[in-house]
């Protein structure tokens, strides 16, 4: 299965964000070993060096590090994990309040729409 | 790292009351990259590929493949699949692969093997009972399990159903040697785009742009075929 990528962004980014997402959401478990670039590339049908710098810019913001000769692993940093989880989630909220003052609903009418769904969709 | 193919002003006159089908190219490619060569028909991708394969002489400027001139060497290490086919149809499948071996000393039968059952092909029927779509991707097979240094596709997937093509492009991701370069003429840019590092954009026998996927797609926010079809508006 390859990965969904938009056509108008930088692929680079998007496995960026991929990636991210597969480790705050815990298919990769903290201090898991990453797999080697080719098999990501395969499995994304990206480039190798599309996804080599894609890694790259996760060991720079150091949700990844890599060891000499063993390759790269998940850091075991759960509380960066968590942070990043909160970012993440923070920028859907944003985009989603937006939207939803564009169909012209208050702060308080959202938190209660949001409480009246949250159980019938979260079960699933 | 080293470069791979170079290109000094290279010109291809066909007919002096024509305008050039080359016109002064000049370009560097190095290992490690997977290049999309992509222009409108006409533009001069197929002749540019002949010149660096030595199926045609250019009117002038140099070649350079690995720091080698255009010859016996060069083509020892450039794997080429041709925009049409050469290969014999009376000949079995596992015949065309023995030829190979004997022609290639870079060649992997087994590799060529597995990529067959994974398509579904049996190695011992004749060329010419399949279909137009099967005998491509047995060309493409064939020159894809050399161990090369510069693959040269012409139009390497145009027959090829969807499905198999995503198997193809997964293939040339996982096989490729890091060291060594693929350059793919093509229409289908949609297709081959996630796969591309670089793109060369051919126009009436210039280059019209040479940049990396990402960076048009940070600049323009479009993707590469989004801009093919904007610069090549008919």
């Amino acid at each position: 299965m390859s990965w969904n990528l938009d056509n108008d962004r930088p692929i680079f980014l998007q496995i960026v964000e991929h990636l991210q997402n597969d480790i705050v959401s815990g298919t990769y478990q903290p201090g898991e070993k990453v797999p080697s670039v080719r098999e990501l590339a395969s499995q994304a049908s990206v480039n190798p060096n599309t996804m080599q710098r894609a890694l790259s810019e996760l060991e720079r913001t150091g949700l990844v590090h890599s060891e000499r000769t063993s390759g790269r692993f998940i850091t075991e940093d759960t509380s960066m994990i968590e942070g990043l989880k909160e970012e993440l989630a923070t920028e859907q909220i944003k985009a989603f309040i937006e939207r939803m003052k564009q169909l012209g609903l208050s702060g308080a009418e959202i938190v209660k729409l949001v409480e009246k769904y949250t159980e019938k969709y979260t079960d699933k | 790292m080293s470069e791979l193919l170079e290109l000094h002003q290279l010109t291809k006159i066909y007919d002096p009351k024509d305008q050039p089908a080359l016109s002064q190219i000049d370009l560097t490619l190095t290992g490690g990259h997977i290049i999309g060569l992509l222009g409108p028909n006409g533009s001069g991708k197929t002749t540019l590929i002949k010149i660096v394969c030595g199926l045609l002489q250019p009117t002038s400027g140099d070649v350079l493949i690995d720091g080698n001139k255009v010859g016996p060497k060069s083509k020892s290490i450039i794997a080429y699949l041709p925009d049409r086919t050469y290969l014999n149809d009376y000949m079995t499948i596992r015949e065309s692969i023995e030829m190979f071996m004997d022609f290639y000393a870079d060649f992997d039968p087994t590799r060529a093997y597995e990529m067959l059952a994974n398509l579904g092909i049996r190695p011992d029927v004749r060329l010419k009972t399949l279909s137009k779509g099967n005998k491509e991707k047995v060309q493409l097979i064939l020159v894809m399990s050399r161990r090369a240094k510069l693959y040269i596709l012409d139009e390497p997937i145009a027959g090829v159903d969807p499905a198999a093509r995503d198997y193809i492009l997964r293939t040339i991701i996982s096989n490729y040697d890091p060291e060594a370069s693929i350059l793919i003429s093509t229409h289908l840019i949609a297709d081959v785009e996630p796969v591309l590092d670089e793109v060369i954009f051919l126009k009436n026998g210039t280059i019209n742009l040479h940049t990396s996927v990402d960076a048009i797609r940070e600049t323009e926010g479009k993707s590469v075929d989004a801009l093919f079809r904007e610069v090549f508006r008919c």
